[in-house]
């Protein structure tokens, strides 16, 4: 039940994050923060069918989550979640184009042994 | 990849730290709330999602969201997960000292590696690709 609820908190996570950062970068950079302005820009958003599914993934994953954290530590719920990150990383290469120097790829690595040590 | 700017510096440090707080606080919050009861019925968590504490969990967790998609409109997902982490860091310590969670040594030492990759990637420029990718203008 617990590796079940983990494995959707992962898998649903990874869409999510893919899918709002493609659409955050075909938006633009964000460069008004007037709370007004910021708010209006915000709700423009959800006009994006692609960030509203991602939304959508979250949701679940959100969910999944909650019911994670009634079985089990949140010391143990947070970092068992974050296997995501290397798949996120990995997927941020070959389906965003973004460009890792060995600074990323060795950072994200510590980050994800890390977040293995911190599960045991 | 060109220096990136003091704006751009002081923009991505501010939009880093709001989603770090946020996520640490809302995530403190529901699992004050979700705690109160330990049996796993559909009944038993609907009543738990609307206690107090988890209400103002999903309300930071709301803003949360918004503010990482800022961040994201300028920075890379490679660079904003790795930064955000050091958000684990935080919530083990929480844990620990307000929920009176065991901490080993092993999680002493994966903090540490956590602290070590977030000032890695945070020394990167926040944008690899080109601003507007994917064709539209």
């Amino acid at each position: 039940m617990k590796w079940l609820l983990v494995a959707t908190v992962v898998t649903a996570t990874t869409l999510s994050d893919l899918l709002q950062s493609r659409e955050m970068k075909r938006h633009g950079e964000i460069t008004d923060f007037r709370p007004g302005r910021w708010a209006r820009v915000m709700a423009g958003l959800f006009r994006r069918r692609y960030l509203v599914l991602s939304i959508v993934c979250m949701a679940i994953s959100f969910f999944a989550f909650l019911k994670l954290l009634s079985v089990a530590d949140l010391s143990f719920a947070v970092p068992a979640t974050a296997a995501s990150y290397a798949v996120e990383v990995v997927l941020a290469r070959l389906v965003l184009k973004e460009r890792l120097d060995w600074r990323r790829w060795s950072g994200a690595a510590c980050i994800v042994c890390g977040v293995a040590l911190l599960a045991a | 990849m060109s220096a990136p700017g003091a704006g751009l510096i002081v923009k991505t440090a501010v939009a880093a730290s709001v989603v770090v707080l946020t996520n640490v606080l809302g995530n403190f919050s529901l699992s004050i709330g979700m705690r109160q009861s330990a049996v796993p019925t559909a009944g038993a968590l609907l009543e738990r999602v609307f206690s107090p504490f988890v209400l103002l969990g999903i309300a930071l967790l709301m803003l949360w969201l918004l503010t990482r998609l800022t961040l994201l409109s300028w920075a890379d997902l490679s660079f904003v997960l790795p930064v955000t982490s050091v958000g684990y860091v935080l919530t083990a310590l929480m844990g620990k000292f307000f929920l009176a969670e065991q901490l080993s040594w092993q999680r002493w030492l994966g903090t540490l590696l956590i602290v070590a990759g977030t000032a890695l990637v945070a020394a990167t420029h926040p944008r690899t690709t080109p601003p507007k990718c994917g064709g539209q203008a």
